[in-house]
């Protein structure tokens, strides 16, 4: 039974509001040519936000109810497509309906999880040392815009070894959607990505679509047994499209105009990120770009207290400070004995060397630590932090066991004097 | 149920508004029929003849005109034995379970028995003819290392009753009648070994409070001896994230001196929880022999699970724990985080359209958050028995900054505050605590006197760091210099502990205190060095003795030859004092 209502009550925003019966929450409803979903019922009065945007709607515009909520095509059909936020084909592709799927459906038993185990390997020594990335994990690069974060982003994701990548884009600059198509294209891998593209000029609520869009596709092939890789740049476009929706509906804001349920917004999103026993996993991967660098703004803020870590790219380099990978300890005791502590113990010789170079700033006289520490700091910097380096886990904690021995006696170091029998290396005499 | 006639008038998230007729009581529980399911509902408002409800599930799919039925109860937890080792949602609805029926996803509107109906061999401890109270026990069973006594429950009138019938020593189903009782009004009523009780509202069956006197050992250095916590204490750790309150809220989950362990993951990462749920039946509880888990209940309400439930789950794993407390245990409850329980209060105040606070939580929050803690406590039971609940909960300010609701709130309530600074956790020190702002009103296991001497080494280190920033090494007398290294001495063999190392993650009493004197010795030592190389060069040596002794057996061979190469290398620049 599908009703049509022609008598729209009200247009704010993005938001009408029609008096309709027997609809039912979250449910879809064509409003002209868009879609548009049901965010709140009050007596006879619907309210709809309308995909599309609300530009342009009439008064007296047909509101169709379809009777279920917001579904997405699954099947193996979508490897290589590009879809928008209402997901419509963007590839002149055809449109796909077969076996649709519900999307932001309900969460994973926290007793059906299994704990991660398996490293993804990067070949960047500022990851595989010191943040390892971990399958299952949910992690953000937190950047600002002049950055290289979908640089870095799509560098991962081409060396990652995955079965499929999910690709969520939000606020994407055309060119930059550009750039991952044609990367993704060069390398490949084109043939076993999906995209969701909201792209900057297109409408706010779209925007809003995407992770779900993207996270319920991901779901189901992992469930099919495929280890996926999303990819959703840039989540702070996301947040404030979900800010706009708030004002919109007069949400009392509780931190910068943004709503007071964008923690719980947030986490249902990258929650999704999941290894499944028997099966296969999500991992996200995402972009969180600081207004003004800032890394208490309500969404960097949230978005911290929710993913397992955070890359922090700054300068074209991961920073060791700031950047945290939270499954690290569940996959770094397996690989070399040595890797933990020497993870440990160079970040906390990087700090000394932080606190020198600032003495140094200042003016003070450099004592011979102080000297010792500049050493190690500008290799440190050169040999491991540049984004250019592309070597093995092993290779970099041998580089790692060189650049301590060339700047420091070993208990200077601060290392277990056990390993340093075993991996100092010897000089020749 | 009753009939209230209630229909859905309006949905907004996961507040819904009901319509109805007759009584309807605050903290009521209800149903919205959806389809096949019902959802479950607690009635936070009322207003004339509507009721605004928070709904305990996913709010899709529900239209106006759906039924609601209402239960005449409060929102409450059923208590018995077969809590401990469970792992629960906010309702307490057991997750395995669930897993088992619905497969990897949680399926809204299935609510199953929180208490398996297991058979347990009961002992009566009465006999007919005997004069109860409510709480009084009626007899026990043994739950794992655990003498659980049945009790009169906690809902009956406060008055005599007496024991008209008691089973015979015997294996009972955990359902199935043990006692019957007697009120002097002449009501009659049965008891089996579960009752219920609701949430929102402190268990107070007990003779007496009592001053939380005795230190709750972590074996966690920078607690025990600096910062301590005490059995029936209040503490709370605010830090930004990643500063590591998770961490340090498992280690104390692993490790601490009390008998029973309530962890309660509300609002955070699944995976955290799954870590503990794996690893803790692999780990044997040093005091028992037996697994972790014999000692520990889950409730788990994750960031993603819905919001409503999560705002109810620390009062699920609180009312948990003072029940245990009536058997004259000392329960931990370890809450994470209680900045989402916040949160999730904001949300529904939002949706009410209450006048909000500041930064738009509730108005309420601050007596909110100062009666949950209340519910911690040591008390004297009627019989006599010691036992206590002790909260423990992180707090995750906006920003990192605690000068917000929450942390504000929750300072004025506590006894011990851990605050954890990101300039540490960058650091890599962990655990990250700021020995410098902490602070703790409890008694701890050294010396005070000792424990003071350090921390003025420690306040005096850092303004000598302070003032080397301005005037350099150079401008900094030898002595200072000294002060200084012992200061960073103390902090990096002694603060700072690493959790994943097998000697170093757990510290034992006597061991801290062993290695706390020896520690001091060097703190008070006078000691003769020329210049600052040299300064440097003696504190090098000690630390990296220091830490290979951390990570030695207490007094092994190799602890004895460190220990004796620390003292000899103090001894040869020991000036004459
Ligand atoms: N005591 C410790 N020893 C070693 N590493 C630690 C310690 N505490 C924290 N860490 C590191 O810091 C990471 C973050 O810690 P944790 O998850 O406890 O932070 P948190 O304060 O709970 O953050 P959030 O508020 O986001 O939940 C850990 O995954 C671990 O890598
Ligand atoms: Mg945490």
């Amino acid at each position: 039974m599908q009703k049509v209502y022609t008598k729209i009550e009200s247009i704010v925003g993005n938001v009408i509001t029609v008096r309709a019966q027997g609809v039912r929450y979250n449910d879809l409803a064509m409003v002209g040519k868009s879609l548009a979903n049901v965010i709140k019922l009050d007596g006879e009065l619907v309210s709809l936000q309308v995909f599309a945007g609300a530009q342009g709607i009439s008064t007296t515009d047909e509101v169709r109810f379809l009777g279920y909520p917001m579904k997405v095509s699954y099947s193996e059909n979508l490897l290589g497509r590009v879809f928008n936020g209402s997901g419509k084909p963007m590839d002149n592709g055809p449109e796909l309906d077969e076996n649709l799927i519900e999307i932001g459906g309900p969460s994973v038993n926290p007793a059906k999880r299994i704990i991660p185990r398996n490293m993804i390997r990067t070949g960047i020594p500022m990851i595989d040392v010191f943040n390892t990335l971990v399958e299952s994990q949910k992690l953000p690069i937190f950047s600002v815009s002049g950055e290289p974060y979908n640089q870095l982003l799509a560098r991962i994701a081409m060396q990652a070894e995955v079965d499929l990548i999910v690709l969520g884009g939000m606020g994407l600059k055309y060119d930059d959607y550009l750039y991952f198509k044609d990367t993704l294209k060069e390398s490949g891998a084109m043939d076993r990505t999906i995209m969701f593209i909201h792209t900057a000029s297109d409408p706010t609520v779209e925007c809003t679509m995407i992770p779900d869009l993207a996270l319920a596709v991901a779901e189901r092939f992992a469930l099919d047994g495929k280890k996926v890789l999303v990819l959703l740049t840039d989540m702070t476009n996301f947040c404030d499209a979900l800010k706009e929706m708030a004002i919109t509906m007069e949400q009392v804001p509780s931190n910068r105009g943004y709503p007071g349920d964008l923690y719980s917004s947030l986490a249902s999103r990258y929650e999704k990120a999941v290894d499944f026993e028997g099966a296969g996993s999500v991992t996200i991967l995402g972009v969180t770009t600081m207004p003004g660098d800032d890394v208490t703004h309500p969404v960097p803020d949230n978005t911290g207290y929710i993913t397992e870590g955070q890359y922090y790219l700054k300068g074209g380099r991961i920073e060791p400070f700031g950047s945290l990978s939270r499954l690290k300890q569940q996959v770094n005791k397996d690989t070399r004995e040595d890797h933990r502590a020497l993870m440990d113990g160079m970040i906390k010789l990087y700090a000394a060397y932080k606190e020198s170079v600032e003495k140094k700033s200042m003016g003070f006289m450099m004592s011979e630590w102080d000297n010792k520490l500049l050493d190690y700091g500008k290799l440190f910097e050169a040999r491991l932090m540049d984004l250019s380096v592309n070597i093995p886990l092993e290779d970099a904690l041998d580089e790692g066991w060189e650049i301590l021995a060339s700047c420091f006696e070993p208990n200077e170091t601060g290392l277990k004097s056990d390993l340093i029998v075993k991996f100092w290396p010897r000089t020749e005499e | 149920m009753k009939n209230n006639n209630a229909h859905v008038i309006g949905v907004n998230g996961n507040m819904v508004k009901v319509a109805f007729e007759g009584t309807l009581s605050k903290n009521e529980v209800g149903y919205i029929h959806v389809g096949t399911s019902r959802l479950k509902g607690e009635v936070i408002r009322v207003n004339g003849s509507e009721a605004s409800m928070q709904v305990f599930e996913m709010t899709g799919s529900i239209a106006v005109g759906d039924e609601v039925e209402f239960s005449s109860e409060l929102l409450s937890v059923e208590l018995g034995p077969g809590l401990l080792t469970q792992i629960y949602d906010g309702l307490q609805n057991p997750l395995p379970d669930l897993a088992a029926q619905c497969g990897f996803f949680l399926q809204r509107g299935v609510y199953l028995d929180p208490i398996p109906s297991k058979d347990w061999e009961f002992t009566p401890v009465v006999k007919v003819g005997d004069r109860l109270r409510p709480a009084d026990a009626v007899g026990t069973v043994m739950e794992g290392i655990f003498t659980h006594r049945i009790m009169v429950p906690f809902s009956f009138e406060d008055e005599d009753w007496t024991v008209t019938h008691i089973v015979e020593k015997g294996v009972y189903n955990v359902r199935s009648e043990v006692a019957r009782l007697k009120s002097a009004k002449g009501v009659e009523r049965s008891l089996t070994m579960v009752f219920s009780w609701p949430v929102k509202k402190a268990i107070k069956c007990y003779r007496e409070r009592l001053r939380p006197d005795e230190t709750l050992v972590t074996k966690i250095r920078i607690i025990d001896t600096f910062l301590p916590i005490a059995k029936g204490g209040t503490y709370c750790v605010p830090g930004p994230f990643g500063a590591g309150k998770t961490v340090l809220q498992h280690m104390t989950s692993r490790n601490a001196d009390v008998d029973i362990v309530i962890i309660a993951a509300c609002g955070e990462r699944a995976g955290e929880v799954v870590e503990v749920l794996k690893e803790f039946p692999e780990l044997t509880d040093p005091k028992t022999g037996k697994s972790l888990m014999e000692r520990t209940i889950i409730i788990c309400n994750t960031s993603s699970m819905p919001v409503a439930a999560r705002e109810a789950s620390v009062y699920t794993a609180v009312t948990m724990a003072e029940y245990y407390r009536q058997m004259g245990l000392n329960v931990l409850l370890l809450a994470d985080s209680t900045s989402r329980w916040a949160q999730a209060m904001r949300e529904m105040s939002g949706r009410l359209e209450e006048i909000p606070g500041e930064e738009a939580f509730p108005a309420s929050l601050e007596s909110v958050i100062a009666s949950f803690y209340e519910r911690a406590g040591k008390v004297r039971l009627r019989d006599g028995k010691i036992a206590s609940v002790t909260i423990g909960g992180t707090v995750s300010p906006a920003g990192g900054n605690f000068e917000e609701p929450v942390t504000q709130a929750t300072l004025k309530v506590v006894g011990a505050f851990h605050g954890l600074s990101r300039e540490r956790s960058d650091a890599r020190k962990y655990p990250a605590i700021d020995p410098l702002s902490s602070w703790s009103k409890y008694k701890g296991i050294a010396d005070e006197k000792k424990v003071s001497y350090a921390r003025s080494i420690l306040f005096r280190g850092s303004e000598i760091n302070q003032m080397m920033k301005v005037v350099g090494e150079e401008g900094t007398s030898v002595e200072d210099y000294i002060t200084y290294q012992k200061s960073e001495l103390l902090d990096s063999v002694y603060l700072q502990q690493n959790s994943f190392d097998p000697v170093d993650s757990a510290v034992e009493v006597t061991r801290q205190l062993y290695c706390f004197d020896l520690l001091y010795s060097i703190l008070k030592a006078k000691l003769e060095l020329a210049d600052k190389k040299e300064v440097r060069a003696f504190f090098n040596q000690v630390r990296q003795s220091f830490l290979d002794l951390n990570n030695s057996a207490f007094k092994s061979e190799a602890f004895m030859a460190l220990e004796a190469s620390i003292r000899e290398l103090a001894a040869s620049k020991q000036g004459r004092a």
